[in-house]
C-alpha cells in the first residue's frame, strides 16, 4: 500500500496543475486549431471543412504585419539586452546589501496596470506633451516633429513594457558567477574588458537566452503598444488578430494567424537555441 | 618534467635571498578597510621580504590579515600606505593583470564554461603566446600535475582534488615570479589533503618558483614551509623556520596557536649560568634556559610542548630538569599516543602526550596522582 502511495504521489502532485493546463490550455488550443480550418460566418455558424486555404489567404493578406511583428520583437529584444545588461551587472556586482531593493524598484512600475502605463506613455509622447513641447519651444526640435504613431514610439513602449523580463534573468545568471572566477581572469592577465568578454558574458549567456525568450515572444505578439502608441503604419499582427476576433468575427482567419505566429515564434526560438549551442547554454545553466 | 622554466634552476628551495632582489617585498604596508564609514585596519604594519624560490607561509586565524596580505601581492587590494615590490619592481597601484604573479584560489575559481585545456591555456592566450608553444606548455604542465588525458573534461566533472590540480596547473603554466595559494587544500578531505601537501612540495621543488601559501592550518604550514610568518591582528607575531616557530615561540599567541603548548607563569627564584628556576611548591620546580640578564625576581612565562614531558606514576629520582606533580583529569587514547590532562600547581590543564611505546598496564588513570618531568632545554621562555 505504501509502495503504491509512493509511486502515485508524484502524479497526484502534478494532477491539479495538469488538469488546469488541460482544461484551459490544451482544450482551447485544439478548439482554435479546428477553428482555423473551418468555413462560414458568425450568423450562419462555422463548419469544419479542413479549409487550409485560411492560412494561405490570411498570411498573404497580413504578411506585412506579420513580418513587422517579428522585426519589432527582435529589435525590442536587442535593445533590451543592451539596456538590461549594465543594470543587471551593476545590481549583481555592486548592489551590496540593497540588491533586493534595486530589483524591487525595477519591478515597481509593473504594479500599475499595463494599459494604464502605456496610456501614460502616450501622454508623454504627444506632439505637445511634457516631453516634446519644451524641446520645440527651445527650438531644439522642429515644430512638426512627431514621435507618437511612429515605429520608434511602439518599440520604445515595447522595450519599456518588457524591461524586467530581461533584467531579471540576466541578473540571476550574473549573480551566480563566483566573483573569484572574475578575479582569476584578471589574475591570468585579462584586462577588465577581456575578462568581461571571455568570462562574465559567456557565463551570463543562459540569462540572456532566457531573457530573449521571455521578451521576444510576448513583444512579437503584443497588441497594446502599437494600438496606443502607434498608427496604421505600425499595426502588428496582434492587433489584426484582436480585431478579427472582436470586431469582424472572422474567427477562422484570426485562429490561422495566431497559429502562424506561434509556429514562427517556436521555429525562431529553436533556431536561436541551436545557433547559440543549447548544449553549451544548458551546461553553464546546470552548473 | 622535461624542461624547466628559464628562471627555475638557480634558486635552491629553502634558500634565503638570492643575490639581487627578494621575490616579494612589503615596505611599511598598512591596509585599512572602510566599515560603516570607519577605517578598520586589516594589516597594521608589514615589513617583509620573501626570498626567491622560497616556500613561504602566512599562517594565522581568520581575520589576522593573511589573506589581505596575499591579495595585495596579487593586486586585488591596494595598500593604504606603504609599497609592495615584486622582484625589486614597485608594483603598488599596478592592476592584477599586469603583475607577474598567479594565484590558486580557495575554491579554485576554475572557469566553469571552459574545459581543462582551455582553463590552463587562459593565461598564455592572454599573453599572446604562440599556439604551438601553448599546446606544449599546457601538455607539460598537465603532466606535472598528473592530469594528462583530462584535457577535454569540464571542471564540474572532476573531483575536488583534480580541480585543485587544474587550478595549480592554470597558475603555474605561466611561470609566474611567485605563486600565491589561498588555503588551497581547505576543501579537501584529510587523506587527500596530506597527499596534496606532499605533491605541492614536490611541484614547488620541480619548478623552483616562490610559493606564498596562506593557511590557518598550522600542521600544513609546518610540514611544507621553508619559512612561516605567524600573523595575528594585522601584525606578524613571529617570522622564522617551522622549527623556530614550533620550538621557540616568540609570543604567547604563537605558542598557543602553533600546536599545543603548556604555559607556565612564575617568578625566577634562582638563576645561574643561563639557567633559571621557578619554584612551584615543595620539591616542584620549572627549570628554563634564559639569556644573560634574566635574574632572580623577574616574572617570566615559560612554554613547554606536551610531547616533551615524561609522565611518571611514582616519584622519579635524580631529576635534573623540571618536576611538577598533579592529578590526572582526563585520559584520551589516540592510537600512537595517549593524551593526558593533568591538574598541577603550575596550571590546571597541563597537557601531556605520552607515546604508546610501553605496556598497556603502565597507563595512568583518571584521578591518579602523577609526576611530570622534562629536560631544561625543553622549557622555552617566551618574549625574554
Amino acid at each position: 500500500m505504501d509502495r503504491v502511495k509512493r509511486t502515485l504521489a508524484p502524479y497526484l502532485l502534478v494532477l491539479p496543475g495538469g488538469l488546469w493546463l488541460l482544461l484551459f490550455f490544451a482544450v482551447p488550443m485544439v478548439t482554435m486549431l479546428s477553428l482555423s480550418l473551418q468555413e462560414g460566418d458568425v450568423v450562419n455558424g462555422f463548419v469544419f471543412t479542413g479549409h487550409w486555404q485560411n492560412y494561405v489567404e490570411s498570411i498573404a493578406d497580413y504578411q506585412t504585419q506579420l513580418i513587422r511583428s517579428l522585426v519589432y520583437g527582435a529589435i525590442t529584444s536587442g535593445i533590451l539586452i543592451v539596456m538590461s545588461f549594465p543594470v543587471a551587472y551593476w545590481i549583481a556586482f555592486y548592489g551590496g546589501k540593497r540588491k533586493a531593493t534595486y530589483l524591487f524598484l525595477i519591478l515597481l512600475p509593473f504594479f500599475v496596470s499595463f494599459v494604464l502605463r502605456t496610456i501614460s506613455w502616450r501622454m508623454l509622447l504627444t506632439d505637445d506633451g511634457v516631453l516634446l513641447h519644451p524641446l520645440k519651444e527651445a527650438g531644439i526640435l522642429p515644430d512638426d516633429f512627431q514621435v507618437l504613431g511612429s515605429a520608434t514610439a511602439v518599440i520604445a513602449g515595447l522595450v519599456y513594457s518588457f524591461l524586467p523580463f530581461m533584467v531579471l534573468p540576466i541578473y540571476v545568471a550574473l549573480e551566480r558567477i563566483d566573483p573569484r572566477v572574475v578575479e582569476a581572469a584578471r589574475d591570468l592577465y585579462a584586462s577588465p574588458i577581456t575578462s568581461f568578454r571571455k568570462v562574465v558574458f559567456p557565463l551570463a549567456l543562459p540569462g540572456v537566452f532566457a531573457g530573449v525568450l521571455m521578451t521576444f515572444v510576448p513583444a512579437s505578439s503584443d497588441y497594446v503598444n502599437s494600438e496606443l502608441l502607434g498608427s496604421s503604419e505600425t499595426t502588428m499582427l496582434g492587433q489584426v488578430i484582436q480585431s478579427k476576433f472582436l470586431s469582424s468575427s472572422d474567427y477562422p482567419s484570426a485562429s490561422a494567424l495566431s497559429f502562424t505566429l506561434m509556429a514562427l515564434l517556436l521555429a525562431g526560438i529553436f533556431a536561436y537555441a541551436r545557433s547559440l549551442g543549447t548544449e553549451d547554454v544548458m551546461k553553464v545553466a546546470a552548473r | 618534467m622535461t624542461t624547466s622554466p628559464p628562471h627555475a634552476t638557480s634558486a635552491p628551495p629553502g634558500g634565503g635571498l638570492r643575490a639581487g632582489h627578494p621575490a616579494i617585498e612589503f615596505a611599511g604596508v598598512r591596509k585599512d578597510y572602510l566599515s560603516h564609514g570607519e577605517a578598520v585596519p586589516a594589516v597594521k604594519s608589514l615589513d617583509l621580504a620573501i626570498g626567491q624560490g622560497e616556500f613561504f607561509s602566512l599562517l594565522g586565524p581568520s581575520g589576522c590579515g593573511k589573506t589581505t596580505t596575499m591579495r595585495m601581492i596579487a593586486g586585488f587590494e591596494e595598500p593604504t600606505a606603504g609599497k609592495v615590490f615584486l622582484d625589486g619592481r614597485d608594483v603598488t597601484g599596478v592592476v592584477p593583470n599586469k603583475r607577474d604573479v598567479n594565484m590558486v584560489f580557495q575554491s579554485y575559481a576554475l572557469f566553469p564554461h571552459l574545459n581543462v585545456r582551455e582553463n590552463v591555456a587562459f593565461g598564455l592566450e592572454r599573453k599572446k603566446v604562440a599556439k604551438a608553444e601553448i599546446n606544449r606548455r599546457v601538455g607539460e604542465m598537465l603532466d606535472i600535475v598528473s592530469l594528462t588525458g583530462y584535457e577535454k573534461r569540464q571542471p564540474k566533472e572532476m573531483s575536488g582534488g583534480q580541480q585543485q590540480r587544474v587550478a595549480l596547473a592554470r597558475a603555474l603554466v605561466n611561470h609566474p615570479r611567485a605563486l600565491l595559494l589561498d588555503e588551497p587544500l581547505g576543501a579537501l578531505d584529510l587523506k587527500l589533503r596530506q597527499q596534496m601537501q606532499i605533491e605541492l612540495k614536490r611541484i614547488q621543488r620541480e619548478v623552483g618558483i616562490t610559493f606564498v601559501y596562506v593557511t590557518h592550518d598550522q600542521g600544513e604550514a609546518l610540514t611544507m614551509s621553508d619559512r612561516i610568518a605567524v600573523m595575528n591582528g594585522g601584525l606578524i607575531e613571529q617570522l622564522g623556520s617551522p622549527r623556530d616557530i614550533y620550538e621557540r615561540p616568540a609570543t604567547r599567541f604563537v605558542a598557543g596557536f602553533i600546536g599545543t603548548s603548556n604555559l607556565i607563569d612564575g617568578r625566577v627564584s634562582w638563576a645561574d649560568q643561563g639557567l633559571a628556576v621557578i619554584d612551584k611548591g615543595p620539591g616542584e620546580r620549572v627549570v628554563v634556559p634564559v639569556p644573560a640578564g634574566v635574574g632572580v625576581g623577574r616574572d617570566i612565562e615559560v612554554s613547554v610542548r606536551p610531547e616533551k614531558i615524561d609522565l611518571h606514576r611514582t616519584i622519579p629520582g635524580n631529576v635534573t630538569g623540571s618536576l611538577l606533580s598533579g592529578v590526572v583529569t582526563e585520559v584520551v587514547y589516540h592510537g600512537t599516543s595517549t593524551n593526558y590532562t593533568v591538574a598541577t600547581t603550575a596550571g590546571t590543564d597541563f597537557v601531556v602526550f605520552d607515546q604508546n611505546a610501553h605496556d598497556a598496564e603502565d597507563v595512568a588513570s583518571r584521578g591518579e596522582r602523577v609526576f611530570l618531568t622534562w629536560a631544561p632545554q625543553h622549557s622555552y621562555p617566551i618574549g625574554v
